[in-house]
């Protein structure tokens, strides 16, 4: 069973919360949001497509990636480390093809029992409308990944409910 | 991102519609059945008038509607707008758990190498 996801997006506020436990303690966590090898391996929607043009976490480093859908689409991402402790990253967030809409991203990384960690982001908008336009724009890819996810889960419980 | 993108647009009046609090109260109010304009504006300490631009808000951004029931004009809160906003929030949700979900399988290799 894999640990829930809490995504808070209130009307009126600028802001977007998303909570997520995970199974292992903070220094890997930090780790596998601080490497970049590691970072190409699960962020944004598409990994396989993921290229890392740089990677450099530490604080006043910067980053960018890009995208690639199968049909030929390029996304590209980037921005600057504002601040990169054992236990919060601190980073700036932009589209490229959304230019000058920045958005500031904090992770924490909380010590749970049993070696695992709590991962509080906390997204901040420069208005309510950049933060519901950066969503909507990716709601189509989300609806998408919903339903490969099914695809991915139904096989699962087929073969669970067949015994 | 387009302009004419017209769910996007929806959304977006949609969701400055509800950036009022008054207006997410009458939305509030809705979600257990309809009422006119008169009966929303006894539960607001604003003039009937304010209650009724609000009310033409909601129903721009599609989120009520008004039907005729003889002098009556009661609103109604329209379930599929909602539930628009609510898959908003839930393809965010998604997507944010497939990205974690791959990390928790980086997390479970880092762990092994580790012990």
């Amino acid at each position: 069973m894999t640990n829930p996801t809490t995504v808070t997006a209130e009307p009126g506020v600028p802001f977007i919360d998303i909570v997520r436990d995970f199974d292992a303690p903070p220094e890997l966590v930090f780790r596998a949001f601080t490497d970049r090898d590691l970072v190409a391996q699960w962020i944004g929607p598409r990994a396989l497509e993921m290229t890392v043009d740089h990677y450099d976490a530490r604080t006043g480093g910067s980053y960018a990636y890009t995208h690639r859908d199968p049909a030929g689409g390029e996304y590209g991402f980037h921005g600057t480390f504002h601040s990169i402790e054992p236990d919060l990253v601190v980073q700036t967030f932009e589209f490229d093809g959304y230019p000058g809409h920045v958005s500031l991203e904090s992770a924490r990384f909380e010590p749970l029992d049993g070696g695992r960690t709590r991962v509080t982001t906390h997204a901040v908008y420069q208005s309510v409308e950049d933060r519901d336009g950066m969503v909507a724009s990716g709601m189509e890819t989300g609806l998408t990944e919903g339903y490969e996810r099914l695809d991915e889960l139904l096989p699962t419980l087929a073969a669970s409910s067949a015994r | 991102m387009t302009d004419d993108d017209p769910r996007g647009t929806r959304l977006d009046q949609a969701f400055t519609a509800l950036a009022d609090p008054v207006r997410r109260a009458i939305v509030a109010r809705l979600s257990r059945g309809p009422a006119t304009v008169n009966e929303l504006a006894e539960l607001f300490p604003i003039t009937k008038q304010a209650v009724s631009r609000h009310v033409q808000v909601l129903e721009h951004a599609g989120l009520i509607t008004r039907t005729r029931d003889g002098q009556r004009r009661p609103c109604h809160l329209d379930p599929a707008a909602l539930e628009e906003l609510t898959s908003w929030i839930d393809g965010l949700r998604l997507a944010t758990e497939r990205s974690y979900r791959r990390l928790d399988a980086v997390l479970a290799s880092l762990t092994q190498e580790e012990s």
